[in-house]
């Protein structure tokens, strides 16, 4: 494993406890430069894990509640005139930040929600005809609550896309919760984090992510994968050309966290339901088996080549 | 979203293929076609190419009846071989005009296909048999190309598939040449024009015709001996023998009795199989004189060797020969009189000197002796381009320009002969014939083409006479090109010069013969002769088709069998294979690898369910992820992969 992503991860399990994987999968989304959705009931650490990254990273860390009263000039700024120097000035808003956490992104309008996923997308605002770069590393992790709760604006499919991976952290196992109850406190715990890795450390990582090798075999069964969303009847609609480069950067940054200079199949398999899993859904009548997500059954149904 | 039920449409791509395919396949084709096709041709590719709106289909339907029309205007007929092969190429061509959709195109292919076949109802050499089979190449990649409709395959890709089918197809058509039941002469009846322009000796003799025919290189025949060959100035071979003189040419008079005069035989026989090429005349040619005939034959009145049919295609046959004979010592009176016949008039002088050695010569051989010495001691020329001569065309060449080719030689002898009273007649066929040192065989060229004489003596029969041999000594001995006097133009295969050249000729020649031999010539007769020795005996028609359906069936089980047993698709990363080796000795240990399992985690579940084998599992587990999955594998580790996983199969007990 990578030396400096080992010390990082490790770090941030002592204060999430139990979720390693989630963890893991959240850096492999930082390296591979896509954002990420995680999806949970409110109180199992989304925040928490949100800020463990921005610390441990030594990232500049914004964090924007979500309303249902929110205006996109809340999110990205506002200009302002100034008495003084007789013209406006420009109040940048919570996006101008490396790492932000968009809280319940799913409450706000969506109106607001593009004005964010806008930016996410092209890495830079435009507000009253100026175009702004936000800084960089660029990363937004935004979490949402479950689409039964009450009050929320559903993410439209074209916007989930935006994000690399979804993942959901879930209740902690019986052990890590005694710990936890046991623990002092998570916030002070995370003021006292010291950061393992600067910011062009992280811009190489990022880069070495995208020399990683990809073997044609590997390709194959990448392809093999794709093309199984797109003709079988199973699923709504089969995996778009950006999924399948989702898949491959988030397996290449699997390996390199892994410490290889090369990926293979299992990278694949273990980044798959994140990536995936809000991209697609079974047709209409296919429920599935029991308790297996559209992702588990894409993996089940396609042979590594 | 999905595309799957996308309409096909031609695509460019598929489109130049086709284009490519089609061009190639009807290009041999251009010489002998009208030049208006080839154009109609050409504007068609390029209406295709630059992609014009296509025409409206009442204008097809015109164009259509038009070359109809034209090609029933140029040949004046639609049927046959060459008004055959137009109308499908301009029909080929047409179609291209109303090429819509896939189905269009898959018409335009396998008329292609068939295009190609005409191609041998020309020439079946072996130039033309790879050329036709890259033809084929083409036309199955654009055909793989079509059908291919997701994404446009790579050129390259789609090339090695074609070859690959084609490939594959080796086995088939291997059985289907052996074992198809041949019939004597060709399958099919060929259109009569078929035979035209086939070079060889004619019936008659002018000055000129044999010096124009030794201009050609083209092969006449190839004869293998038995033995050891005769000494060349043995080595005549007799073809048609001319009787008749008009005053000009030389032709033979159809004979009233075919039966020909006695012969006696002696000394040792000489023994060969002659493969002669076609031309479409009905004389086979023999080495002087023949005993022993080939079936289907008979010796004609002037023993020369004729089939009942004319030769229309290859023909391969043995026959045995003196060359020591008497022959026609007893002839009956009209074969005399016809052999002193002349024309009333013209070429006086020749008469006047003829009469004159008539009255002063003891007997006929004396005769003979001074038309010999003549033709020794005056200063006569062998040429290959001489003087054109008048209506005293005797007179002329002995008196006046005395030089020329051997029918020059061979004419005035036998009129010289006439005049004196000998009887007397022209011989034609062909004379020496080149050594291949490779094959062991003789090839014998038009250029060999010659003209000699017969003269009958009393007591001694018919007895050949070459006066070309008195003039052109070296002509009998060493051939054509030894011959011709320096600064004659020569034609270019009787050039003698270039040592590697003629040794690439000859071994050139070697494989044309053996492809004649073996490839073109397996006819009923060698098909029986390799069904006996598979112990097939006499075997008939209906035992071939059941042996050939069997061999075709055996051959798709054979295969399909193979890649059953493989299990694996042609082409498969080699590292693949073993590691399909290795995951099914696993399997039989009771370790199923999941479909979708990946090497590693299959490695660590083999270790957790077996410790015993976790050591050489996980090492031959991280050599297939090298090899399969880092940039870089090499050769040396694919070779270690192998041992390992031997060692592995051996390791473990089944």
């Amino acid at each position: 494993m990578h030396p400096a992503i080992d010390q990082a991860v490790s770090q941030a399990g002592q204060i999430i406890l139990g979720k390693e994987r989630q963890i893991r999968l959240a850096f492999a989304c930082l390296l591979a430069r896509g954002h990420l959705l995680i999806e949970d009931i409110p109180g199992v650490g989304k925040t928490t894990l949100a800020h463990v990254l921005a610390q441990i990273l030594g990232l500049g860390f914004q964090r924007i509640q979500f309303t249902s009263d929110l205006l996109p000039a809340d999110v990205l700024g506002v200009s302002v005139y100034d008495r003084e120097s007789a013209c406006f000035k420009f109040h940048p808003g919570p996006i101008f930040a490396q790492l932000i956490l968009a809280d319940e992104v799913n409450r706000a309008t969506p109106k607001t929600q593009s004005a964010l996923l806008e930016a996410m997308e092209e890495h830079q605002v435009t507000i009253e005809g100026e175009t702004r770069p936000l800084p960089e590393p660029f990363f937004v992790i935004a979490t949402q609550n479950p689409m039964h709760q009450i009050g929320t604006f559903p993410l439209p499919e074209s916007q989930l896309d935006r994000f690399l991976m979804r993942i959901d952290l879930g209740y902690p196992d019986a052990r890590s919760e005694r710990a936890l109850l046991q623990g002092s406190d998570r916030r002070r715990m995370i003021s006292q984090l010291k950061p393992c890795m600067e910011g062009e450390q992280l811009a190489a990582l990022q880069e070495n992510v995208r020399t990683v090798h990809v073997s044609a075999a590997l390709l194959d069964y990448l392809q093999a994968l794709l093309e199984f969303t797109r003709v079988s009847p199973l699923y709504d609609c089969g995996l778009s050309p950006r999924a399948g480069l989702a898949l491959l950067h988030s397996a290449q940054a699997w390996a390199l966290m892994e410490g290889r200079d090369y990926a293979m199949p299992e990278d694949l398999q273990v980044v798959l339901p994140g990536v995936v899993g809000h991209r697609l859904r079974f047709a209409h009548g296919e429920t599935g088996a029991e308790s297996s997500s559209p992702a588990r059954r894409l993996l089940d149904a396609v042979a590594i080549p | 979203m999905r595309y799957r039920f996308a309409m096909f449409t031609l695509r460019l791509d598929n489109n130049t293929w086709l284009l490519a395919a089609m061009a190639l396949a009807i290009a041999p084709h251009t010489p002998r076609l009208p030049i208006w096709i080839s154009l109609l041709c050409l504007a068609v590719g390029a209406m295709r190419l630059i992609e014009v709106r296509l025409p409206a289909r009442w204008l097809l339907i015109t164009l259509a009846a038009a070359t109809a029309a034209g090609i029933y205007a140029s040949y004046h007929t639609l049927l046959g071989r060459d008004a055959g092969v137009a109308l499908l190429v301009a029909m080929l061509t047409l179609k291209l005009l109303e090429s819509r959709t896939l189905r269009d195109s898959m018409v335009a292919i396998f008329i292609s296909y068939f295009l190609v076949i005409t191609h041998f109802l020309y020439s079946q050499t072996i130039p033309t048999g790879l050329y036709l089979l890259l033809v084929v190449l083409i036309i199955t990649a654009t055909l793989i190309g079509i059908n291919h409709p997701g994404r446009q395959i790579e050129p390259r890709k789609q090339l090695r598939l074609a070859a690959v089918l084609l490939g594959q197809a080796v086995p088939v058509m291997l059985v289907l040449f052996l074992f198809f039941p041949r019939v004597p002469g060709p399958l099919w009846g060929m259109p009569t024009d078929a035979y035209e322009g086939m070079t060889g000796l004619s019936d008659s003799m002018a000055p000129g015709s044999i010096s124009k025919l030794s201009q050609s290189g083209a092969v006449a025949f190839r004869v293998a001996f038995d033995g050891s060959p005769p000494k060349p100035e043995q080595r005549y071979w007799r073809g048609p023998v001319l009787d008749f003189f008009d005053g000009r040419s030389w032709s033979a008079t159809a004979a009233p009795d075919p039966k020909p005069a006695d012969i006696t035989v002696t000394g040792d026989p000489v023994s060969y199989t002659l493969t002669l090429e076609p031309h479409n005349k009905r004389w086979l040619l023999a080495l002087d004189l023949p005993a022993k005939l080939p079936p289907a034959s008979r010796l004609g009145p002037h023993y020369e060797l004729l089939a009942d049919q004319p030769v229309r295609q290859r023909l391969r046959y043995r026959a045995v020969s003196y060359p020591n004979y008497r022959a026609g010592l007893y002839p009956g009176a009209t074969e005399l009189n016809r052999s002193l016949r002349l024309p009333a008039l013209g070429n006086l002088k020749t008469r006047e000197m003829a009469g004159a050695w008539k009255r002063a010569a003891k007997d006929d051989g004396e005769i003979v002796q001074r038309a010999l010495e003549l033709f020794r001691n005056e200063a006569f020329f062998y040429s290959l381009t001489p003087p054109l001569l008048g209506i005293n065309s005797v007179d002329e060449f002995l008196f006046d320009t005395r030089r020329g080719f051997c029918e020059h030689y061979a004419g005035s002898f036998v009129f010289l002969m006439r005049a004196a009273g000998v009887p007397a007649r022209v011989v034609t066929g062909y004379q020496g014939g080149e050594t291949n040192p490779f094959g062991n065989y003789l090839i014998v060229r038009q250029s060999d083409a010659h003209a000699w004489a017969e003269v009958w003596l009393k007591d001694r029969g018919w007895v050949r006479v070459d006066p070309t041999a008195a003039v052109a000594p070296r002509r009998i001995e060493s051939g054509l090109a030894a011959a011709l006097p320096a600064g004659e133009p020569l034609p270019l295969l009787a050039r003698m010069d270039n040592a590697w050249l003629m040794q690439l000729r000859m071994s050139w020649d070697t494989l044309n013969n053996d492809w004649n031999q073996w490839v073109l010539g397996y006819g009923q007769e060698r098909q029986y002769d390799l069904l006996s020795r598979l112990g097939f005996e006499m075997a008939s028609w209906k035992e071939l088709a059941v042996s050939l359906t069997a061999g075709v069936g055996a051959l798709l089980l054979a295969f399909s069998g193979f890649m059953l047993w493989r299990r694996v698709p042609v082409g498969a990363d080699p590292a693949s294979v073993i590691y399909q080796r290795f995951c099914r000795k696993l399997a039989r240990a009771g370790i199923v690898r999941l479909p979708n399992e990946g090497p590693a985690d299959f490695a660590q579940r083999t270790a957790m369910l077996r410790p015993d084998l976790a050591l050489s599992s996980t090492s031959i587990s991280e050599l297939y992820i090298a090899l399969r999955y880092a940039p870089h594998p090499n050769a040396s580790d694919l070779r270690q992969f192998g041992k390992r996983v031997r060692a592995f199969q051996s390791q473990l007990p089944d």
